[in-house]
């Protein structure tokens, strides 16, 4: 079952006439002509659909918080700022077929009551500007954009703004400030954007994937989409796969699919590469808590362990992690998850806009830290003493970069201490070139 | 016309209540209280970068950070995180833990390292120290160890003209400055460059700050990042007398604080309240310009709290190596300032009485070693 | 690379494009055409000068702080002259897991360069950079617009021989 890439494939999907002839636009049809707003907002909360951008909030609900005050403009800005190490899925999603999100953003816009509407996309990928720019003059040329769509009265203009490179600008907040022209530093919350966001007014900010999802679910009604999944997950989800897998890309399932045969079967990663085994897994982007072999499959109870919100978050931070963003990153066992902590600790410690004190300063602290165990120059006190700074960033920030800076600091001591400690206690054989902790010999 | 009664809102703040307008804070709740009773001192959270006249400031010291035990009375569930208490606005039946609350402490020991963590030690050399808010803080709220052995970070020097010193090294990055620029003075030049932990104050391309009130910025500064150029190495602050002077200017306020080292008038400063804000901002004439006596009308000493060093002149040993006892040292040797005490306006009377005061600190700073 | 001091103006093209920016914000909102502004400055000099930025400061009616702030805030602009094809190279950790560091060991070889140097022809500029949002297909550059995935040494060598000629 596909509702994102169904017709991916077909050669053209990114021309207005092939898309169309696959029955493009007419979700905007249906929602324009016969819908109103608040009815398009309904089916989308049935749908249960869950913000795909990483944070899992129901998009539905995120939709009904929307300040309505009389005679203030009110925006939809989607976040296509994919930036967390790990996840391209917006990518392929925009590059392939930019239509499906134009179609998406169209019937959102209605259903809020937006008249100029947003993309931010990240500044790297401009070819894809150019691609949703095509897209967005086809679309206005057909009449499904621009003044009075389909004759109902109903007026909406979408811009495409590029970000200059920035990871952080994916946090909501910072992405409203980034697009108003201004540092990509984070906002205080309270004011929520639902009440005070882009120019001070109500504004919604919605992922990519999420907002693809919607033209799916006018067509086919909220119901439907809710049938797909298992429980609060429910729907599709893109996940992208990448490491030490045969088969990485872009993969679309059905919320529910077993953890184990994700990654064996065919249909998707294909297994291990070849003459390798796994050793570690970051199943929803770089910020959440990589899992060791044990409980990948399974959970800490010895359940399967499914691709849902619920199942992959089994156990908590002691034996789980989060679905995020659906950035599935397969370790094997050359992989050396010292040398990897350190590189995702210089990520966000390069990605810190800077503003509040833990962050910034915390998030430098540890990549020095991992730097001089990962360049055998630690101390066992070392370990506790990233440990530490971890929990003091977590939870005290301004925005959930600094969450997203520990959780991997802090899953990987908890989980691969050893190879922590191996690095510090053997200093010479750990600094070799391509060494990893000597997981055969502790197997044997 | 009829006066509308808003409803005040009840909050408590470490076990003491009090009742405040709707979309007060929680630091300028503790701050009424402690205003109310200076006994209550320490309920008011630390506030780094938060300064109460600039708008936008605030948020990001994360060094006010205090648990909400009680939502509000309609929702009393506690907020899940730690909240900044400078932007957080208070509810109607909110409880808040401030220093009874072990997880606010330890953060707040979290917070001074991170601060300390790139800022260098050379208080010995810089011009805040004594009057230094992170000197404060870190006393007050850090830990005596230090756990980190990297190095500390440094950057290009930039000089922003004759009269403001530049110390980036010792920037935390508050941007209380950049406020200041942006609504005291007509123009701005100088702002937050680069990102994350090589964030900068700069101009970037070479330039003097240059306008009437830009002298602002050395006030608002809570660290040795901004300095006085023309106050740079003269004295040590705990040696110099601050006296509350005025005189008409067409710019500003005039009213000011001058810092004497005997006879001699070696800075000027906009006047801070007991948080340590300026409510009035003093033009550049008044700040660089003005330095003689006869410039001004003198109205009397600065009240300065008697545990602050300006005034009393008491870092001994015994209190270095231990906080807790300097606390409890501050507070006995804690006196209400007499109000009742005429002010001084005979320029000679001042001068004589800053020269014996200056000896006698003097010779109090020696004895102490 | 122009290091033209003097004189900065848009090509005729640029600047019908820059008004066609603007016009896209709310009235009072111009500032948002900032981040468009400055790719758009790079796209015609390859870098961000100073005098650029205050160029485009005064188009859109702001302080040249406020442009210099922005501009040092993104990781993507050069503020300084660059080689004629700026090669920015992934490092983060998913690129690394498919070899990553290897095909950039040899890159820097090829070019005779380290992290953030030009080429003594002015060819090329290698920089590090995050992310580039195309993991399964690393490891990856982008050269301006372009991105070339799945590196591998010998595909390295055949675009640097290609983009030299």
């Amino acid at each position: 079952m596909k509702i994102l890439t169904q017709h991916i494939n077909e050669p053209g999907i990114e021309t207005f006439d092939v898309y169309r002839k696959h029955g493009g636009y007419t979700a905007v049809e249906k929602a324009i002509k016969s819908m109103t707003p608040d009815e398009v907002v309904e089916e989308v909360k049935k749908s249960g659909v869950r913000g795909r951008g990483g944070a899992g909030f129901p998009m539905g609900m995120k939709w009904s918080f929307l300040a309505k005050p009389e005679g203030v403009p009110r925006y939809l800005v989607c976040n296509a700022d994919e930036s967390e190490p790990g996840t391209f899925k917006d990518h392929y999603l925009m590059k392939s077929i930019p239509h499906l999100l134009i179609e998406g953003m169209i019937v959102s816009s209605y259903a809020l009551g937006a008249n100029k509407s947003f993309i931010y996309v990240r500044g790297e990928l401009l070819y894809v500007i150019a691609i949703l720019e095509k897209a967005i003059a086809e679309a206005k040329a057909k009449g499904f954009l621009g003044k009075n769509i389909l004759g109902s009265g109903y007026d909406l203009e979408l811009v495409v703004q590029p970000g200059g490179g920035a990871y952080i600008c994916g946090e909501e907040t910072a992405l409203l400030e980034s697009l108003e022209g201004k540092r990509g530093n984070p906002r205080n919350k309270p004011p929520f954007p639902a009440v005070k966001g882009l120019y001070q007014c109500p504004t919604v900010v919605n992922n990519v994937e999420s907002i693809s999802n919607t033209p799916w679910i006018i067509n086919n009604g909220g119901e439907a989409y809710a049938a797909l999944g298992v429980g609060r997950s429910t729907g599709t989800k893109l996940i992208s796969a990448s490491g030490h897998i045969r088969k990485p890309g872009v993969y679309e399932i059905v919320l529910g699919v077993p953890v184990e045969e994700f990654i064996y079967s065919d249909e998707y990663c294909g297994g291990i590469r070849d003459g390798h085994y796994l050793k570690a897994l970051v199943a929803g982007g770089s910020s959440v808590p990589i899992l060791p072999a044990n409980l990948i499959t399974t959970t800490a109870n010895n359940e399967p362990r499914l691709m849902t919100y619920e199942s992959l978050s089994d156990g908590g931070f002691a034996t789980g992690t989060m679905l995020g963003s659906g950035g599935f990153i397969v370790f094997d066992e050359t992989a050396c998850i010292v040398k990897n902590t350190l590189n995702f600790a210089h990520f966000y410690r390069h990605e810190s806009c800077g503003q509040c004190s833990p962050c910034r300063e915390g998030t430098g602290w540890m990549e020095k830290i991992l730097y001089r165990i990962e360049n055998g120059r630690g101390t066992q006190a070392d370990i506790d003493l990233l440990v530490d700074v971890s929990r003091k960033i977590e939870g005290n920030t301004i925005c959930p970069l600094g969450d997203a800076a520990a959780w991997p600091v802090a899953s990987a001591i908890r989980h691969f201490r050893h190879e922590f400690e191996w690095h510090i206690s053997h200093p010479e054989e750990a600094t070799r070139p391509g060494a990893v902790y000597p997981t055969e010999a502790v197997l044997n | 016309m009829e006066a509308i009664e808003t409803p005040l809102l009840k909050v408590t703040i470490d076990g003491i209540e009090i009742s405040v307008p709707p979309g007060t804070t929680i630091m300028n709740a503790a701050r009424k209280i402690a205003e109310a009773d200076p006994e209550q001192h320490d309920k008011v959270p630390p506030a780094m970068c938060y300064y109460e006249p600039l708008k936008a400031s605030g948020g990001k010291c994360r060094a006010c950070l205090v648990k909400v035990a009680a939502g509000s009375e309609k929702d009393p569930r506690p907020m899940p995180k730690l909240v900044p208490s400078c932007i957080t606005q208070v509810q109607d039946g909110m409880i808040v833990e401030n220093t009874t609350n072990p997880a606010v402490l330890e953060t707040r020991k979290g917070i001074v390292e991170f601060l300390l963590l790139n800022h260098p030690l050379d208080c010995p050399i810089c011009d805040q120290a004594g009057e230094c808010y992170l000197q404060d803080f870190s006393y007050e709220h850090g830990v005596v160890d230090t756990r980190t052995q990297e190095e500390r970070r440094t950057f290009e020097k930039h000089d922003l003209g004759p009269y403001i010193q530049l110390h980036m090294t010792r920037c935390i990055l508050c941007y209380r400055c950049v406020y200041t620029a942006d609504q005291i003075t007509n123009k701005r030049v100088h702002g937050v460059l680069n990102r994350g932990d090589h964030a900068e104050i700069s101009t970037y391309i070479e330039k003097a700050i240059d306008n009437d009130f830009s002298g602002n910025v050395i006030d608002v500064c809570p660290v040795g990042a901004l300095t006085d150029k023309t106050y740079r190495f003269k004295n040590r602050v705990w040696f110099t007398k601050p006296v509350d002077a005025h005189r008409d200017c067409e710019k500003c306020s005039g009213k000011v604080t001058l810092w004497y080292r005997g006879e001699e008038v070696i800075r000027v400063t906009g006047r801070k309240n007991m948080w340590g804000e300026v409510k009035e901002f003093i033009c550049n004439t008044c700040r660089f310009e003005k330095k003689e006596t006869r410039d001004w009308t003198i109205e009397g000493p600065t009240r300065i709290e008697r545990s602050s060093v300006i005034s009393a002149n008491k870092y001994g040993k015994n209190l270095i190596a231990k906080p807790d006892f300097a606390l409890k040292l501050a507070k006995s040797q804690y006196k209400k300032i007499d109000d009742s005490r005429p002010y001084i306006t005979d320029d000679q009377t001042i001068r004589q009485l800053s020269i014996e005061n200056n000896k006698l600190a003097n010779e109090r700073s020696l004895a102490s070693d | 690379m122009s290091t033209q001091t003097t004189d900065i103006k848009f090509t005729p093209e640029n600047l019908e494009k820059a008004h066609e920016i603007i016009a896209r914000y709310p009235e009072g909102k111009q500032k948002s055409a900032l981040i468009p502004l400055l790719h758009l400055v790079q796209k015609q000099w390859g870098w961000v000068s100073p005098e650029a930025m205050d160029y485009v400061a005064e188009m859109l009616s702001i302080e040249s702080i406020e442009v210099y702030e922005v501009a040092t805030f993104y990781t993507m602009f050069h503020l300084e002259p660059v080689g004629k094809h700026v090669i920015e190279y992934c490092r983060t950790g998913p690129c690394c897991l498919m070899g990553g560091e290897k095909v950039y060991d040899h890159l820097k070889q090829r070019l005779g360069v380290q992290t953030g140097q030009t080429t003594p022809d002015g060819m090329f500029t290698l920089k590090e950079v995050e992310c580039l949002a195309a993991c399964g297909w690393g490891p990856v550059f982008q050269i301006r617009e372009k991105y070339y995935m799945n590196l591998t040494c010998d595909k390295v060598d055949e675009i640097i021989d290609e983009l030299s000629k």
